[in-house]
Parts: C-alpha cells; structure tokens; sequence
C-alpha cells in the first residue's frame, strides 16, 4: 500500500533536508499515527505521498503507484486513490457542506444518481445529517473537519491521509475525530494520521512511527508517541 | 467528458460569475474600456481613411482628344480607355461642354470676356477616375498610347501628397491599434489575475481530491468566455450610443459639409464582430493564463 526505502529530499529553496534515507511500509487495512517535532519531516512525508513534492532518491510506492516514474498528469489519478485531511479543514467557502462533498464526486466523474446517494450517506456517516445546506463558515471547527472527512472519504479512497487533523480543535473533539477515524478504519479504509498531539496518541494503541529531522526513529505497533524505540 | 461532468462545469463556470460579483463586475468594467478606447481611435482612423479615400476619388486624369478628330470618333475612344487596367469610369466632354465649363468659372460679369470665344479653341476630352491612385502614371502613360489621345493632363503632386497622406495615417493608427491592444489585453489580464489570485486556494483543493487540470480549467474558461461577451456587447452598445451622439452633433457642424461620416449601421456589424471576437478571446485566453501558474501542484 504505502512503501517508502531509503527516500531522500532537499529542499532546494532553504537546503533543508527533510527526508533522510527514510523507510517505512505502511499495510492495506492499518491505521498509523506518524508523529514528530514540529520540523521532523512529517508534513514532507504527505507532500511526497500526494506528489506534491519529489524525492531526490529512493523507492516511493502508493497504491500501486510508483512515484519515482509517474508523469505529472497521472498524478490526479493516484490522488483519487488517497483521501487527504488537512488542519486548516479546506473546504470551499462559497459551496454548501453537500456541494463540498459532492463536488469530490464530480472530479471523479460519478453519476449524479450516485453523488445523490452516497453524499447523504457520508454526511451521515461523520454525523453531519440536517447540516447539507450550510455553508463552512456556519459550522464550528469540529464540524468543518468533519465535512473535510466526508469529502476524503467519499470516493471509497484505499488510503485516508491527515495532516495534524486535530489542530484547530479542542480535546473533546479532537478525540471525537479521532474516533470517527477509528470507525472508518474499521470500515476497511487505510489511515494514516500525522499530529503531535501525544494524549491523543496516547489514547489509541495504535501502531506509531517517529520522525526526526527526517528520519524514522520509533516505528512500535500500539506504542506510546515519545516513548523510545 | 460525460455529458453529465460538462453540465457540472458548465453550471460551475456561470454560477462563479455571481459568488465573485465584485471581481466579475471589474473583469467586465476593464474589458469594457479597454474595447471602447481602442474601439474609438479604430473608428477615428476608418473614417480618416474613407475621406482620404473620397478625395483621392475625386482625383483625375483628362485625356485631350486629337484636333483633328470629329465628335464622333472621339466619343468612340471612350471605350478603349474604359477597358485599360485600373479605370474605373470615363466621361467624355465635348467642346461645347468644355467650354461652358471653363466660362462657368467666372463671374456673369466676366462672361462677356468669353463672348468671342468659340468651342472649335477647346478639344474633345475624357475625364478619367481611377481605382488606385499609385498606380497613376502606369495607367497615365496607358491612356496616352490610346489612339487618338493627344495628350493627358494629371494632379501628379496632389495624388502623390494623397498617397503620402494614407501611408502615414495607415502606419500611425495601425501601430497605435496594436499598442492600445497590447496594453489592453495586458490590463484585463492582470484584472482576471488579481481575480483568480483569491481562488488560488480552491484550486489548491480541487487538485489534492484529485481534480486534472481540464476540470478545473472549465469553470474559469466558461466564467471567462461569458464576462469577454458581456464585455463586449457592452463596449459595443456604449460605441453606438457614443458614435450616433457625436454624428449629430456633427450633422449640425460645419465639419458635416467637409467631412464623409459613416453612419453607424455601416458599421455596426463589424464593430461587433469585432468587439464580440476580441471579448471571447481576451476572456478566455486571459483565464487560461492567469490560472497557470496556480496549477502547478
């Protein structure tokens, strides 16, 4: 599913190196936390998962896709294969909670009888029912990042990212997510979330891998974020 | 693309118009402007021409008939000079013509110096119109080798200060045309620029879920094309009104009796066309570039 050897990658801009000779393999059905220091490398880690970024070296593998030789216009492809979650939620503003879902639909090229099924039964699903036709900015942050779930999770991806998905929201609803999370992975959705919240990780045992200055120190299954390797 | 996919874009594209009015009602503004400016000085410099144009149609060449040939041989020259290259028309003057015409250039009081004069001291003449003016002497000399032309008279300088004349204002409004288009399709993209800039992140999302680029493309090339259209029917609509305004106030001039102004139905067609054609592609194309750069993530 997700197989990272020896990657390496410098910024060119700043020099930093962000990801040094890192490994880590990550199976279908799984659920990891990727933790570390702000600056650890972790954000770089998602950047080169979603070819956002590229490695100067070593192996990179997502969801059969080989990010080493992909061409920049099969990257939409591979990314219909990931849902990604980011702290800051980004949703569009001027679309609803169901146009925000749905339009992750329409990227993908659904019916509109299947985006008319499946938008409600998502939104159902992260707890959101009676809130389609709000906009984000009517929402609580809790909310938001519950819509952003929904729009992951609407395409059936193989893969769920998230990105510090609890950052801009307080304890209860941080463990709220984390638990709605929990319950997609269960569903049989891979995830993967990247924070630094260690009471949240605490919380789960939950297989944890810790990055710094970028490489893997601690990769411990239902360990404790801060505790060695 | 499905059919189902393209409605989605479709319907994108024309609702984006009103989630961001204010950017909208700018793109449009700028777009309005920009046509009408350049609009004007192309309307200038049409009508600049069509007056040199009938003055040069006025320019001529009189072809004298030999002495010795009668009015009826003479008459049956005329079209021999009708078929040389670049004659438009030919209109023959007979002595008497020629004569009353020269007396009629004087006052009645002067008219009794001509009253001694006979018709048999002026010749038989052709009045020859032209298509081209540069081509003046090459058709000169044509008529002169028309059997039974004597000799011909034509404005040399005159025709060669017309010919200057176009040559010059043809170079000057079509360089100031371009320059006032570079500068306006530079404007209005800079406006679209600044109006996507504030999308940035909305594309920046469409592409993380996943989106290609022809998908997130649509919208704004639909919300372009339909604010380069709005734009120029409105640059077109303001012209007209600018346009018959100063025809009658011009009517009522003394500029009106020296002047050919084209009415506007005249042109009506092509200004729109014209304004319709450069609004599709500044917006469009304008989209197209400004989102570019927001696309490579």
């Amino acid at each position: 599913m997700v197989h990272l050897k020896d990657v390496s990658m410098q910024y060119r801009s700043s020099g930093t190196l962000a990801a040094d000779n890192l490994s880590l393999d990550i199976a279908e059905g799984e659920f990891v936390f990727l933790v570390g220091p702000s600056g650890s490398g972790k954000t770089t880690i998602i950047k080169l998962l979603t070819g956002e970024v590229q490695a100067d070296s070593g192996e990179l593998e997502i969801n059969g896709y080989d990010l080493r030789t992909i061409r920049r216009r099969r990257l939409p492809a591979l990314r219909r294969t990931l849902g990604v979650i980011f702290q800051d939620f980004r949703l569009i503003e001027d679309k609803s909670v169901y146009e925000n879902v749905a339009f992750a639909m329409h990227i993908v090229g659904a019916s509109k009888r299947e985006i008319r099924e499946r938008v409600p039964y998502v939104l159902k699903l992260v707890g959101l029912e009676g809130r389609e036709k709000r906009l984000p900015q009517e929402l609580s942050g809790g909310e938001q990042q519950r819509v952003a779930v929904a729009r992951a999770l609407v395409n059936s991806p193989r893969l769920i990212i998230a990105d510090e998905p609890t950052g801009n929201l307080d304890p209860a609803k941080s463990l709220e997510l984390m638990l709605l999370l929990q319950k997609i992975n269960e569903l049989g959705t891979t995830v993967l979330v990247v924070t630094h919240e260690k009471e949240l990780v605490n919380a789960f045992a939950k297989r944890v891998i810790s990055i710094e200055n970028g490489k893997v120190v601690s990769d411990r299954t239902g360990g404790y974020y801060g505790h060695e390797a | 693309m499905k059919l189902n996919r393209f409605a989605y874009l479709l319907k994108e594209g024309f609702l984006s118009i009103f989630t961001h009015g204010f950017m909208s009602f700018a793109c449009v503004m700028v777009i309005v402007a920009c046509l009408l400016i350049m609009g004007v000085f192309s309307v200038l410099a049409y009508i600049v021409d069509l007056n040199i144009d009938n003055l040069e149609q006025q320019n001529e060449i009189l072809a004298f008939v030999e002495e010795h040939l009668p009015e009826d041989e003479a008459r049956e020259i005329g079209a021999r000079l009708e078929a040389i290259e670049n004659v438009k028309s030919v209109e023959f003057v007979s002595r008497e013509e020629a004569m009353n015409n020269f007396v009629s250039q004087y006052s009645e009081e002067d008219e009794e110096m001509f009253s001694d004069l006979t018709p048999s001291v002026f010749r038989n003449r052709y009045v020859i119109y032209m298509n081209d003016l540069a081509l003046l002497d090459r058709t000169d000399e044509a008529v002169k080798a028309v059997n039974g032309i004597a000799e011909t008279s034509a404005a040399r300088e005159l025709s060669r200060g017309f010919i200057a004349l176009r040559n010059v204002v043809s170079i000057v409004s079509a360089i100031l045309i371009l320059i006032l288009f570079i500068v306006s399709v530079f404007i209005m993209q800079n406006t679209i620029k600044l109006a996507t800039f504030s999308r940035r992140e909305e594309i920046g999302i469409m592409k993380m879920v996943g989106a290609n680029n022809a998908f997130i493309r649509c919208p704004f090339v639909v919300e372009g094309l339909i604010l380069g259209l709005l734009g120029g029917a409105i640059a077109f609509f303001l012209i007209w009104g600018v346009y018959s305004f100063m025809c009658n106030k011009i009517a009522t001039g003394m500029i009106a009796s020296i002047l050919v102004i084209p009415t506007f139905s005249s042109l009506q067609l092509s200004v729109l066309v014209v304004y319709l054609a450069v609004g599709i592609i500044v917006g469009t194309f304008g989209s197209i570039i400004a989102i570019r750069n927001y696309l490579k993530v």
